[in-house]
């Protein structure tokens, strides 16, 4: 047979694309012609293939070896096609007899050894091969583990391109051992790190109930980076359905090893402020990778010094925070990743960062001031629900013997007061109070009568916008599930307006 | 074995070769400014053949036919278009083969040829 079919699938953002690599070999000279969009790294792959067949003393076809990589107009990258394509190349050759059956998806990058080597993307590739009909898979060894945690797909990996060979030939699987990862790491950090902090800690337990966007406002060194790095120690384990969702956006990435797969602990994700817009949102030429926004998805996305961060990076993540996604267009198509997260800004409160208290140290001219926080948008700001400012802590908290609470504790309050709200929100879309609809919360999730005329009149004076007024009800519900009220007090309702302007602005 | 006495015994071998199989060889080493062609034949069917003919010791360096780049092919086919024109054969039916040849010890060979291949 010098005509072989293998198929794989390519990935664009999370969904993959069924991909036939189809094998000719004819007579002519010898060439090779790879066919279907492919990118640099896949254009490569003739060398590879070429040397892991050779070194693995398997024949190499000296005639004209032509590859499709169909559909063709779909843009093809990455070296997860080495391994269909060496296995296209011996059946075509007739080492290989059995024919590839249409529910069997390969993938893996060849070393030049013959070695079968890591790939991104194989968890988000291997749950879209499901929706094909797919029933098998074949990957590299140091895919196993993320291969495995697809329900409904036979794994078989292996760490050689001749072990593949052999297994075609004869049916025989190496010995596989799923490697049970180590119990998830617990978290090194804790909140009993924390000195004092008192209004901060709320701020933080408040916005962790109801997944509110914090900003954090502080002199340098008081703890702000401390306390928003702590976070994903007081929010509730992912779960199931989030846990794959985010491995899949760490696979694409490439960060999955190093997190773990299907970790259950919310990531945290903490860009520089110089990053740029791309990296913040997603992108690139010709692989549109997730940015930050998404691998924060269903977790922290932390910047630290706000105010430094370049025009626009900032206000990119507008659309994200209102759609819970991004969607990114690009030559090789336009993809969608899921970007919910919770938004943890910090800043100083002025250029030299000492303006706090009576502000005696500061050296800034009022306009600098003034103007600082001004490079945080209006309608960014407007997003935000929590405004917390952290002071440095008084000599009294410093030498008090008793420790702050711990996460442990912390977060058990959380997970009551997230129970009770999903409790009230059984039979909706939402699970969190960050996410009840606007018209739902006029029509059915209204505060107690008095706590609905404080809001209208805030409305009136035009000291809240639509939004906020929407944005301080939630909260206003977060802090009444805390509290273990039925429905927000007049009382509630003026502790979330108090912490969406944060008194001190 | 010298490189151009492996060429010419390559060429032999492939004169024989062509011989036995019932072609018709017209020239050998045709050679102007612009180049070389090794063989040119007519073929048992009566098409005008260019036989361009690479020979190897060894297969350590790779196939023999890897050798013709794309850059040579191109200038097999004009010269074989100047053949064609010198014999005023312009406007002909034509195929370009190709002959890989491989010495083995003893003064055996193997031979790799392929029809058409341009």
């Amino acid at each position: 047979m010098a005509l072989s079919k293998v198929r794989s699938l390519a990935l664009l953002g999370l969904v993959g694309h069924i991909v036939d690599v189809e094998v000719d070999i004819s007579d002519g000279l010898p060439g090779y012609t790879l066919l279907g969009l492919p990118d640099a790294a896949l254009s490569e792959s003739r060398e590879r293939v070429r040397s892991a067949l050779v070194n693995s003393g398997l024949p190499w076809p000296n005639k004209k070896v032509t590859i499709s990589l169909s559909p063709a107009w779909l843009p093809k990258s990455g070296s997860h096609f080495d391994l269909p394509i060496a296995l296209g190349l011996l059946a075509a050759q007739g080492v290989i007899t059995s024919e590839f059956p249409e529910s069997l998806i390969t993938m893996g990058e060849l070393g030049l050894d013959g070695t079968l080597r890591f790939v991104r993307g194989v968890l988000p590739t291997l749950i879209s091969a499901l929706n094909f009909g797919a029933t098998s898979a074949i990957v590299p060894t140091e895919n196993f583990q993320e291969a495995s945690a697809v329900p409904g797909l036979q794994i078989r990996s292996f760490t050689y391109l001749s072990e593949v060979v052999h297994f075609f030939q004869s049916g025989e699987v190496p010995m596989q051992e799923l490697v049970h990862p180590a119990e998830s790491p617990t978290h090194s950090l804790d909140l009993t790190d924390v000195v004092g902090q008192i209004a901060a800690r709320r701020a933080l337990e408040i916005s962790a109930i109801g997944g509110h966007h914090l900003l954090l406002i502080g002199p340098p060194g008081t703890g702000k980076t401390m306390l928003a790095e702590r976070i994903p120690t007081i929010l509730p384990a992912l779960t199931a359905q989030e846990s794959l969702e985010v491995s899949a956006i760490h696979s694409v990435a490439g960060s999955l090893t190093s997190r773990g797969v299907l970790t259950r602990i919310p990531p945290f994700v903490a860009p520089h402020h110089t990053t740029t817009t791309t990296a913040m949102v997603g992108g690139g030429s010709h692989a549109v990778k997730p940015g930050a926004v998404s691998l924060a998805h269903a977790g922290v996305l932390f910047i630290d010094e706000a105010p430094e961060c370049a025009n626009g990076v900032l206000d990119s993540l507008r659309q994200p925070l209102e759609s819970g996604s991004v969607t990114i267009s690009r030559a090789v198509g336009t993809v969608t990743y899921p970007a919910s997260f919770l938004l943890v800004l910090a800043a100083n409160p002025c250029p030299c960062g000492k303006f706090n208290g009576r502000g005696r140290a500061c050296t800034c001219s009022s306009l600098q001031i003034r103007n600082y926080l001004k490079k945080l948008s209006g309608p960014l700001l407007d997003r935000i629900d929590i405004r917390a400012f952290v002071e440095a802590p008084t000599r009294f908290e410093m030498a008090a013997a008793a420790a702050g609470e711990s996460s442990e504790l912390v977060k058990r309050r959380v997970s009551d007061a997230r129970k009770i709200a999903a409790a009230r929100f059984k039979d909706e879309r939402w699970r969190i109070n960050s996410q009840i609809p606007s018209s739902e919360l006029r029509a059915r999730y209204k505060a107690e009568r008095d706590g609905m005329t404080l809001l209208h009149n805030e409305l009136d004076s035009e000291r809240l916008s639509a939004r906020g007024f929407h944005k301080v009800l939630r909260v206003a519900w977060s802090i009444a599930d805390a509290a273990g009220h039925i429905r927000p007090t007049k009382d509630d309702v003026e502790q979330a307006i108090v912490m969406r302007e944060g008194a001190f602005l | 074995m010298r490189n151009q006495t492996l060429g010419a015994a390559g060429e032999d071998a492939v004169f024989h070769y062509l011989q036995s199989r019932g072609y018709t060889v017209l020239d050998r080493n045709w050679r102007i400014k612009t180049g070389e062609l090794d063989l040119v034949a007519i073929s048992p069917e009566k098409k005008i053949t260019f036989i361009e003919v690479k020979s190897r010791s060894s297969r350590k360096f790779g196939d023999p036919l890897e050798a013709i780049s794309a850059q040579k092919a191109h200038r097999l086919q004009k010269l074989a278009l100047a053949w064609l024109v010198m014999h005023g054969l312009w406007g002909s039916d034509y195929h370009i083969d190709c002959a890989g040849v491989i010495f083995t010890n003893e003064g055996r060979y193997e031979i790799d040829y392929r029809k058409g291949v341009l």
